[in-house]
């Protein structure tokens, strides 16, 4: 496998940095700031110092002996990204990158966020390095995710509604942009996903691999090999990335992202934008999108929150262009029967979003021999969804 | 066939005649094809000399509220580069304007850069101008410009370090064109007390036209620009107008009187300067 992104930030024909000249520059301080950190021994030490403190890093790669006794296949591990500090992934790249704004020296820090644990995650740093703290979020995901715009809120963060487009992520993160092309000198703009212009997509991919970096060291331990199949939900990607990545030149190691098929991917409600987009250009990247025939985009539907953008990162297009990574996708309905499945087999509810990958690991594991080895990226815990699933259930709480 | 330099010809003449070129930017299908259509005309009588198509995309991230809800409005009035293309060549038949197409890269990377250019110049556009296509990228869309004679104007930025700029003016062709303020499209109260200083130092860097926009929307404004740049191009202010005169459905006479103000405020502004500058040498 060749070395990506490129100097230009491309992963093959994606990628790239598709901004408004005003952020060039921007672009340009924020890399060459990110070489010099990744080289900085102190920065290192105190990112593996605070990862460890304040996440609670390393998170446990855990055997499910009742589930898998239950589907009677593979062997499933979970790597338990819901046990980090606010309840998700999203802090492993929150914490490296406020690290960065506070070594740049820039007293604003902005975000956009869709369920709101970017948001949160966002916010939490923050709070912690004592900066101003703003998040975009699209009005009707404040409206559906008020619980967490309550957590932004008192950790200190404005959060400001977005009206425009379909008022969700992707108009959140308009915004954001907007944002940072008026204020690009004191603030840094914390993007939540591999996706953006170049340096984000790697960026944010080399701060998330911890969790593939743990799972591999793991997995020798426990089963003194690697492991034989990778599965985590893409929508952006970025917990998917960062257990993948650390795995990519084991050729022997499958690797299965799993989209949001929402109501079905033969009609227009869904986000499975690698199994069903074509290619294009937006927020600063190319790659695949869900988009029309005149290459306007298209909204996009899942019970999942954190699923719900018509985009993905650009490592995620060139891995499935070049076959090192596979793509499925899992519909509402399957998620919610899996999120379900595993808080009565295991006692751990997960979120929505890391439900569509635990929802394809229970539909591929029985077709595997028993010796077989399988890792699910637990990204996130459930208790954000309870309203929403109690609402898919039928149940008034 | 278009164009061969009608952008380079035009800022020629003016230069001539000590004029600064006034550019406004129209939203394509703002609120209908039929209104813009007409716009073009009415603006070129009233003293436009370059005119800027806004092409309607979904995700305009470098646009302010009001251009925000213009290229929305577009958009619902079908306004896509298949339709702009056949209006602007009927158009060509009734004016030699320079038009240039100014937008978002995906609408042209999915209608493909090859045909699009091929396409453009056999309807008589002038030049493109992406907003999110830095020269960095610009090479699937600049190659097949160039082998059709369209021009691709680059953006220069507050931001942006006089050694890019140098680099940036190097691969561009038309015009530059220098971002006023560092922030998105839309009106300004207060123009950057830089902007002299900074159209100096470009200066310094090329002797391609510079021109200047975002937030510009007074005749005032337009004025002082023009007395330190080669054009001034005024956009949100006018998405603002057609937007108020919708209903009432005297968007031409509106947007007109605008433009109109515009440039002979601009033309003042520049035989002031003359003369001034004359004074001083006898003096």
């Amino acid at each position: 496998m060749q070395n990506v992104p490129n100097s230009r930030g491309h992963f093959g024909q994606f990628g790239g940095k598709y901004v408004a000249e005003t952020l060039m520059p921007a672009l340009f301080e924020l890399e060459s700031a990110y070489k010099q950190a990744r080289r900085d021994p102190k920065f290192r030490d105190e990112l593996a110092h605070r990862s460890r403190e304040f996440v609670g890093r390393p998170t446990p790669l855990y055997l499910c002996e009742n589930l898998t006794a239950r589907l009677g296949g593979a062997k499933i591990y979970l790597k338990r990204e819901d046990l980090c500090h606010t309840g998700a992934h999203k802090v492993n790249n929150t914490l490296g990158q406020a690290l960065l704004a506070v070594r740049m020296n820039k007293s604003r820090i902005t975000a956009e966020t869709g369920a709101g644990q970017h948001g949160v995650a966002t916010a939490t740093m923050a709070a912690l390095f004592r900066r101003e703290c703003e998040v975009f979020m699209g009005s009707v995901d404040v409206e559906r995710q008020s619980l967490n715009v309550f957590r932004m809120k008192l950790l200190g963060a404005k959060v400001t509604p977005v009206e425009g487009g379909s008022k969700s992520l992707k108009d959140a993160m308009n915004e954001a942009l907007r944002d940072w092309i008026a204020t690009v000198r004191n603030t840094y703009y914390l993007i939540g996903t591999t996706a953006g212009p170049h340096p984000y997509p790697m960026i944010v991919r080399d701060f998330q691999s911890v969790i593939g970096r743990e799972a591999r060291r793991q997995i020798l331990k426990h089963e003194g090999r690697m492991p034989d199949v990778l599965v985590a939900c893409v929508n952006g990607g970025s917990n998917a990335i960062g257990l993948f990545f650390p795995f990519i030149k084991d050729t022997g190691v499958r690797m299965i992202g799993v989209e949001a098929a929402g109501l079905g991917i033969s009609g227009p409600h869904h986000a499975a934008t690698i199994t069903t987009g074509s290619v294009g250009v937006l927020h600063g990247n190319k790659t695949y999108l869900l988009q029309d025939e005149l290459g306007q985009i298209r909204e996009t539907h899942s019970i999942a929150a954190g699923l719900d953008y018509p985009g993905v990162g650009p490592e995620h297009s060139w891995l499935k262009d070049v076959g090192r990574a596979e793509y499925t996708s899992v519909t509402d309905a399957e998620a919610l029967d899996a999120l379900k499945t595993l808080s009565e087999t295991e006692g751990i509810i997960p979120a929505l979003e890391s439900a569509h990958a635990v929802a394809h690991a229970i539909k591929l594991a029985p077709q595997l021999a028993k010796e077989q080895i399988m890792i699910v990226n637990l990204s996130g815990r459930g208790d954000k969804d309870m309203q929403t699933v109690a609402k898919a259930f039928g149940v008034t709480v | 066939m278009a164009s061969a330099g009608r952008i380079k010809r035009k800022f020629r003449e003016l230069r001539a005649r000590g004029e600064a070129a006034l550019i406004p930017f129209i939203v394509a299908g703002d609120p209908d094809m039929d209104t813009t259509r007409s716009l073009v005309l009415e603006l070129e009588a009233r003293g436009a000399d370059l005119i800027e198509l806004g092409v309607p995309f979904s995700d305009p991230m470098a646009d302010g509220p009001a251009n925000q809800r213009a290229l929305a409005r577009g958009l619902g009035a079908g306004a896509s580069l298949a339709a702009i293309l056949s209006m602007v060549s009927e158009l060509r038949a009734q004016t030699q304007i320079p038009i240039i197409l100014f937008g978002y890269f995906n609408p042209i990377f999915h209608y493909g850069c090859e045909r699009l250019c091929a396409d453009a110049a056999r309807a008589g556009i002038d030049g493109i101008l992406t907003v999110d296509l830095p020269p960095e990228e610009a090479g699937e869309l600049k190659r097949p410009a160039r082998a059709n004679g369209l021009d691709i104007i680059y953006l220069l930025a507050p931001t942006t370090p006089l050694d890019r700029s140098r680099a940036i003016a190097r691969s561009a062709s038309g015009f530059l064109y220098y971002v006023s303020v560092t922030g998105v499209t839309g009106a300004r109260a207060h123009l950057d007390a830089g902007l002299g200083a900074h159209m100096r130092e470009l200066r310094s860097v090329t002797d391609l036209p510079i021109g200047v926009g975002f937030g510009i929307s007074t005749p005032e404004q337009a004025a002082e620009v023009a007395t330190m740049a080669d054009a001034v191009v005024v956009g949100s202010a006018i998405s603002l107008l057609i937007e108020a005169h919708i209903k009432s459905g005297d968007v031409r006479e509106a947007v007109g009187g605008l433009v109109g103000a515009m440039k002979h405020a601009m033309k003042a502004a520049r035989g002031a300067g003359r003369a001034a500058a004359a004074g001083d040498c006898d003096g």
